[in-house]
This record gives C-alpha cells, sequence and structure tokens, in this order.
C-alpha cells in the first residue's frame, strides 16, 4: 500500500466500486426526490445494487453454467465433470429470493402511492407534508386543550 | 372500437395460446433445462396481462375473474406447504422429498420438486394476475378522452 | 444425489422432531387456508386456533431447552452448513414464547377492534396479513440460517406495511405512514443483505453456527467488519435505534390498535433479538470492534433515546402517539443493557424485551379500548374515562405502573437489574455510576408522562355528551390477562430471570454456544 492510488487494486475491485457507485445512486435518489415513484425507482436501484453485489461475489474465474451434465436417466456423467470450474450457484439463488422480495416490496410500495394519491391528490412528498402539518395543526386546535391550548 | 387495432387483436389473439404453451414447457421441463416455477409463473401471467391490456380488464375477468386469482394464489402456496407436510406424514423432514421414494432418492426428488414448482408457478401466475388487476381495476384519475 | 447402493438408514421422524418447523409452518399455511375459504367468518377462529397451536408449540420448545442445548431442524434433510437449519436454544425459545403468547392473547381483542376499525370486505385478507406478519417474526427467530432471517424478516415487514396502511380507514396517514415505513424499512433489510453478502464473501457460508465458527477462525478482517456495520444499522432501522426511529411514531400512531398491539410487543423485539444474535454469537463479543460499537456507539444512542424520546412523550396530546415515543425511550433501555456487555445486562436486556412487550401491549389495548369507546385517542377524547371505564382504565393503571416500574410489578424487576448490571461495572468506570443514575432519572421522566395521561383519565371531568361505557368482554380479558402477567411477574420473578439469564449465558457463550458439536440436537 505504498502508492497513493493502487491502480491494479483498483481495477482488481472494479464490480465492487460500481456496485458502490450503484448503490449511492440508488440511495441518493430515495433521500433526494421528493416524488415517491421516484423514490420507489431510487429504492430498486438500490436494491439491484445489492443483487450486482451478489451475482459478482459469485462469479469464478473461467467458471461456467453450474448446471450437472447429466443423461435423461438422472444419471451424472462424471467424466464430464473432470475440470470443469462452476461459478458459485448460492449467491444467485439468494439472489432469485431477494429479487422476489424487490418486486413485492416495488408493487406494494406503488400501490400505497395509487391510494395516497387518492386521498391526498398529490404525489409529492412536500405538498403530503404540507397537507398533513395541516392535518395535525386541525387536532391540535380540536384537540390540543389537554395542554393549556400550547401544544 | 371494435374495429380498431385490428392487427393488435388478430396477433393477441394467435400469441396468447403459444405462451401459455410455452409457460407449461418452462414449468415441466425445469429440472433439465433452465425455467421453473417463477419463470413459467411470469410466462404464464403474461398471458392474461396481454389479453386484458388488448382486450380490455372486462374481457380478461370473463375468461379469470378475480375472486379465482386470489384463491389461485393462495392454492399455490397450499400446494407448496402440503408436498412439505406430505413428507412431514412419511416421517421425514419438511420438504426432505426422499420420502416419495425412499429407495431412489434421485426419483423421489425429482418428483418432489416438479410438484413444488407446480405451486410456485400457480401462486406467481396468481399473483402476478392479482397486482395488474389491482392496479389496471382502479378508476384512472384523467380519462382516456383527456390525455 | 446417491445412488441405490448407498441409500443410509432413515430414522422416522417423530412430531416432537418437528416442533421447530411446526412453529412457522402452522401460521404460515393458515393465511393462505383463510384467503383460499374467502369466509369472514372462518377467518378470525382460524387465525385464533393458529395462533393458540404456535404458543402451545413454543412452550413445547421452552420445555426442551429449559437445560441448555439446543434443538435443531434441517430442512429437506439438507444437512447444515449446506442446508438451512432451524435452531433453537433458549435465546431464541425466549422470543418465540413472547412472540407466539402476545399473538394469541392479542387476537381475541383484535376481533372487536378490528370489527370497529376496518372495513367488514378488508376482514379476510387482513386476518391473513397478521398471520404472514406472525410466521415471519416467528421465523425470524427460530431460524439458524442468516440469510433465511432476511427473508422472514420481509414477509414480515412487507405484511406490516399493509397493516399499517389498513388505518386509512379513519385516518388518511396511515398510508403516509405505511409509505415511509416502507421506504425505511426496505433500506435497512437490504443493509442487513449488504452485510451478509461481505460475510458470505468473508467465510463462504451462512449458516449462523458455520458463521461463528468460521468467523472465530479468521479473526477480525475488514470485511467481516463493514459486515457487521451494515448488519447492525440495517436491523438498527427495524429495531427503531434511536436516531433510525423515525418511521416509529408515525406507524404505530395511525395503524389500527390492534395492530399497534401486535407490533410493538412484537416486531422490534424480534429484531432486537436479531441483533443480540450477530453481535454475541456470530461475532465474538471479544473482537476489539464489536466491543466498542456496544461501548461507543449502542451506550451513548441508548441513553439519548431514554431520555429524548421520554421527553417528547410529555408533550404529546394523543395517548397513543405518546406510548409510541415511550417505545422509542424503551427500546433504549434494551440496547443500554446490550451494550454493558455483562451476563447481568443482557439478562437484563432480555428481561426488559419480555415486561416490555407485555407491558406495552397491555396499555396499547387499552388505548384501543378508548378509541373503540370515545372515537380518538387524544387526550381531551379520553378526559374522565377513567370514571366511565373503570376496568379498563384499572388495566391501564398497572401497565403505566409497569411501565414506570415501581416495585410489584414487571417493568420494575428488568429495570431493578439493569440498574445492577450498570453498578456492576461502576467499580472499574465510573462512567457506569453515571449510567445507572441517567436510568433511575429516566424513569422520573417515565412518571411525568404516564402520570400525565392518569391525570386525564381519572381527575378531568368526562364529556357530558360522551357515551362512553365500559369496554366489551371480549377486550377486557385479554387486557386483564396482560395485567395479570405483569403483575405476576413483578412479584414471581424466579423462573423468569432464571430462563433469562440461561438465555444471556448462551449468548455470551458467543460462538462457543453456536459450535455443531455442544449440544443435544445437530444432524440426526
Amino acid at each position: 500500500m505504498s502508492k497513493l492510488l493502487d491502480l491494479q487494486f483498483l481495477a482488481g475491485h472494479a464490480h465492487y466500486l460500481l456496485f458502490i457507485v450503484l448503490m449511492m445512486t440508488g440511495l441518493f435518489i430515495v433521500v433526494d426526490k421528493t416524488n415517491l415513484v421516484k423514490k420507489i425507482v431510487g429504492l430498486n436501484i438500490f436494491q439491484v445494487s445489492v443483487f450486482m453485489f451478489y451475482v459478482s461475489i459469485g462469479k469464478v474465474t473461467g467458471g461456467t453454467a453450474p448446471i450437472f451434465p447429466m443423461d435423461d436417466k438422472y444419471h451424472v456423467d462424471k467424466e464430464a465433470l473432470v475440470g470443469i470450474a462452476y461459478s458459485n450457484p448460492l449467491p444467485h439463488v439468494l439472489i432469485l429470493t431477494a429479487i422476489v422480495v424487490g418486486i413485492a416490496t416495488t408493487s406494494l410500495g406503488l400501490a400505497l402511492i395509487v391510494r395516497i394519491r387518492e386521498s391526498f391528490n398529490t404525489i409529492d412528498e412536500e405538498d403530503i407534508l404540507h397537507i398533513e402539518q395541516e392535518m395535525t395543526r386541525d387536532d391540535n386546535r380540536k384537540y390540543g386543550n389537554a395542554m393549556g391550548g400550547l401544544a | 372500437m371494435i374495429f380498431h387495432h385490428l392487427i393488435l387483436r388478430v396477433v393477441t389473439k394467435i400469441l396468447v395460446g403459444t405462451i401459455i404453451l410455452f409457460a407449461l414447457y418452462v414449468q415441466f421441463h425445469g429440472d433439465f433445462s433452465p425455467g421453473g416455477g417463477f419463470q413459467a409463473g411470469v410466462i404464464m401471467a403474461v398471458a392474461f396481462i396481454i389479453y386484458g391490456i388488448v382486450f380490455g380488464l372486462t374481457a380478461v375477468k370473463k375468461v379469470f375473474p378475480e375472486w379465482v386469482v386470489h384463491k389461485t394464489l393462495a392454492f399455490g402456496v397450499l400446494i407448496y406447504a402440503g408436498t412439505g407436510i406430505a413428507t412431514m406424514f412419511l416421517g421425514y423432514d419438511f420438504l426432505d422429498y426422499d420420502a416419495f421414494s425412499p429407495a431412489h432418492p434421485t426419483v423421489g426428488q425429482h418428483w418432489g420438486l416438479l410438484v413444488i414448482e407446480f405451486g410456485v408457478g400457480v401462486t406467481v401466475t396468481g399473483v402476478m394476475v392479482a397486482i395488474y388487476y389491482a392496479f389496471a381495476g382502479r378508476p384512472p384519475s384523467i380519462s382516456d378522452e383527456d390525455w | 444425489m446417491a445412488d441405490t447402493a448407498v441409500v443410509a438408514e432413515h430414522t422416522l421422524r417423530t412430531f416432537k422432531d418437528h416442533l421447530p418447523v411446526l412453529q412457522v409452518l402452522v401460521p404460515f399455511c393458515t393465511a393462505p387456508l383463510i384467503v383460499l375459504l374467502g369466509s369472514r367468518r372462518l377467518a378470525w377462529p382460524l387465525a385464533f386456533i393458529a395462533s393458540a397451536t404456535a404458543l402451545v408449540i413454543s412452550i413445547m420448545l421452552m420445555w426442551e431447552v429449559r437445560e441448555g442445548g439446543y434443538v435443531a431442524y434441517t430442512l429437506g434433510g439438507w444437512a447444515p452448513p449446506l442446508g438451512i437449519e432451524y435452531r433453537v436454544d433458549a435465546a431464541n425459545a425466549f422470543v418465540l414464547l413472547l412472540i407466539s403468547a402476545i399473538g394469541t392473547v392479542v387476537l381475541p381483542y383484535a376481533y372487536i377492534s378490528i370489527k370497529d376499525e376496518i372495513k367488514a370486505r378488508d376482514h379476510t385478507l387482513m386476518y391473513a396479513c397478521w398471520m404472514l406478519c406472525f410466521t415471519g417474526l416467528l421465523g425470524m427467530v427460530v431460524t439458524g440460517d442468516a440469510f433465511n432471517v432476511f427473508v422472514f424478516l420481509e414477509i414480515s415487514s412487507l405484511s406490516t406495511y399493509v397493516l399499517v396502511a389498513q388505518g386509512a380507514g379513519r385516518d388518511r396517514r396511515a398510508l403516509t405512514a405505511a409509505y415511509d415505513y416502507l421506504i425505511m424499512g426496505t433500506i435497512g433489510a437490504t443493509f442487513f443483505v449488504i452485510g451478509l453478502g461481505m460475510l458470505y464473501m468473508a467465510t463462504g457460508t451462512l449458516n449462523m453456527a458455520d458463521l461463528a465458527d468460521r468467523i472465530a477462525d479468521q479473526g477480525a478482517n475488514r470485511t467481516v467488519r463493514s459486515g457487521f456495520a451494515f448488519i447492525i444499522v440495517g436491523m438498527g432501522l427495524k429495531v427503531a435505534m434511536f436516531p433510525l426511529h423515525l418511521w416509529l411514531p408515525k406507524a404505530y400512531t395511525f395503524a389500527p390498535s390492534a395492530v399497534t398491539v401486535f407490533l410493538s410487543a412484537t416486531a422490534t423485539k424480534a429484531a432486537i433479538y436479531v441483533v443480540m444474535r450477530f453481535t454475541f454469537s456470530i461475532y465474538n463479543p471479544d473482537f476489539s470492534f464489536t466491543n466498542n460499537t456496544l461501548e461507543i456507539i449502542f451506550a451513548p444512542l441508548a441513553i439519548i433515546a431514554m431520555f429524548s424520546a421520554s421527553f417528547v412523550a410529555v408533550f404529546q396530546t394523543n395517548f397513543k402517539r405518546m406510548l409510541a415515543y415511550s417505545s422509542v425511550a424503551q427500546v433504549g433501555y434494551i440496547l443500554l443493557g446490550i451494550s454493558l456487555l455483562t451476563e447481568t445486562g443482557l439478562t437484563a436486556a432480555i428481561l426488559h424485551m419480555f415486561n416490555h412487550g407485555i407491558t406495552k401491549a397491555l396499555l396499547f389495548m387499552g388505548v384501543g379500548a378508548y378509541v373503540l369507546r370515545s372515537g380518538g385517542a387524544f387526550y381531551t377524547q379520553i378526559a374522565g374515562l377513567g370514571r366511565k371505564m373503570p376496568i379498563t382504565s384499572g388495566a391501564v393503571v398497572i401497565g403505566g405502573l409497569s411501565l414506570i416500574g415501581v416495585p410489584g410489578t414487571a417493568g420494575f424487576i428488568s429495570k431493578w437489574i439493569l440498574v445492577q448490571a450498570a453498578l456492576e461495572r461502576a467499580p472499574d468506570n465510573a462512567m457506569f455510576l453515571a449510567i445507572a443514575v441517567a436510568i433511575v432519572l429516566s424513569s422520573l421522566l417515565a412518571v411525568v408522562y404516564v402520570w400525565r395521561a392518569f391525570e386525564v383519565l381519572f381527575l378531568q371531568e368526562p364529556d357530558p355528551n360522551s357515551t362512553a361505557t365500559e369496554a366489551p368482554l371480549m377486550m377486557l380479558v385479554p387486557m386483564w390477562i396482560m395485567a395479570g402477567a405483569c403483575i405476576w411477574f413483578g412479584f414471581s420473578t424466579e423462573h423468569l430471570y432464571e430462563f433469562a439469564a440461561q438465555a444471556a449465558q448462551g449468548l455470551l457463550d458467543g460462538s462457543q454456544g453456536m459450535m455443531i458439536s455442544t449440544g443435544q440436537g445437530g444432524a440426526h
């Protein structure tokens, strides 16, 4: 680690850098955008970055698809197995689950947005915040006497 | 309205059958080639969704009513869990497919996977169509003519 | 994939062997069954039977691990570390019991509350969601596979968002509360997955026991450390650890009353269990970074939470919202117990988890009863209801006292042990003396906010037009079961304490406690 900028190190870890860029892009969208749909898009990018991360750690140099060479009688062709490297299938399978979870989250989020749009008539977070503050003020005007009208 | 998008309608009618056939292929050939319940379920759902997009929600709901969709997706989960419970009753661990053919575990695994993948496929079909119905079924705030 | 010749002799499993998976399977199967039958009349009985069965199973599991050791179950017959393993030891058995007991007691209450607050056509799906949430929480706790925790976490979270959004019938802010929770919860869960990915990179396994083993072998390196950071932040969001708690007050305030009762008593507790499992069992607590995280980050944040959230609670005008802020403060006590890093501290944390669970469930049930009778939980709406609903309010008083930690209630025991744990470490470090004082002082803040509620309930004049009457029996019975538990565990402490101490010991044994060779279960 003598060099300040170790290019070889960076090149060897390029997929991690890309993962971080993607992840931060997603997180930034979630934090920055006030449009609720865009927030969900950001959340998706954020999740996809994690999928990429998992898929990249399953990669084995020179590895092929991890499918057993079998004949039609379910017997493993052991000779065909010799000398073949396989990518690690486990992270891929895990991510299959995470993708399904991601779809469920997205559709639930969008469903909530539809409902929010129907009852608030806007999908902009700041507008919603204004409406909610107004509602809270109304509540306090109506029920705030318990604090001597100070709340 | 009836005569609009003639090409789309004809093509869709031809395609829907093929899509369903392909879904079944992906479903039941999943243990020899890439595929399985998730993919097959989505492809199967696509058939209904395309039909809904082209012919309208009322038409597709005649083919696949909403209550049937809900039952379907619940039924798929029960197929999956039921397979596991069956193995438990046979004295094996939950989802240990060896139970179906103790003398030939590979055969047992094969049958077990086939059944649970079918359950997965049924559920995914149901869920995808249910999501489509849920979103498409909402009255639009801007009517089609105002676009 | 064996050939016919090498098929191993298989010993048939009995009902007892299946207990860990049945714990999750029973509520899991009930959810689709409710949807499939689609009957509004059958939904609630099915859910109740499933919860009661889960409770029985959790008691049987607790009985099996009462002397230490663990019960293991391999899913699909795939032996760990390759396959998914369910593993129950003293720590999870305790949390399983809490979750299933709360689930069972709350359901009769929920029947009335949900009927009142939610449109009838949503009831079937609502109970299905409830069962899925229950499944997810139980699964998070029972599983011995790190990635499986994520899957169950998401099952419970997704159904929780739906349940919270059901409050939209009364107040449309429930929708935005659910949306905020969805964004925060998903970020938290995704952070958790990133952490798991790093652990998998470093160790090549996801089985918790195996992870503990391999992390102990390779010691601390950067991947393992950053994995820890991600896991703690991710789970911290679910726990509502102090700066990450922003979703909680809103979600609890606008969710239907029954849902709030269920979530406040179980959801954060399951997440806290996962934090404990990761910090103590999987990561070696002797690692300096684990130690430092607990002492330098957990402890100050916990103390800030105890004071700031209690302080905010004092100024609320809504009983439900006040209790939600109090929950954030109480999570602070639990995290403080964890951060003390001693057996007594951890015992206190586990006990407080249980005691706060029953206390908060009782109080939120009281709020729900007031909402049922007077239409809202604002202090002006519930003013004087103590006289109109004496039986409900009696239970609320017991809950309030337990929340403060008055001797003779469950809340006292855990706070007492927490103070003791802090004092135990005071001789080597004067900071801990200050922490002990802080615990007592923040309890005084609890006196203030609980007293305000009591004052409103009992000393203010009821609204002359109010037609509020006593809550129905089906709500009173669960409330008084909880109230009875608050008092019972305030006096008869030995069994609970012993069990919590056993759980704490199991956790503090660190990776030793997770080794595959110890214990009675293991691969058959």
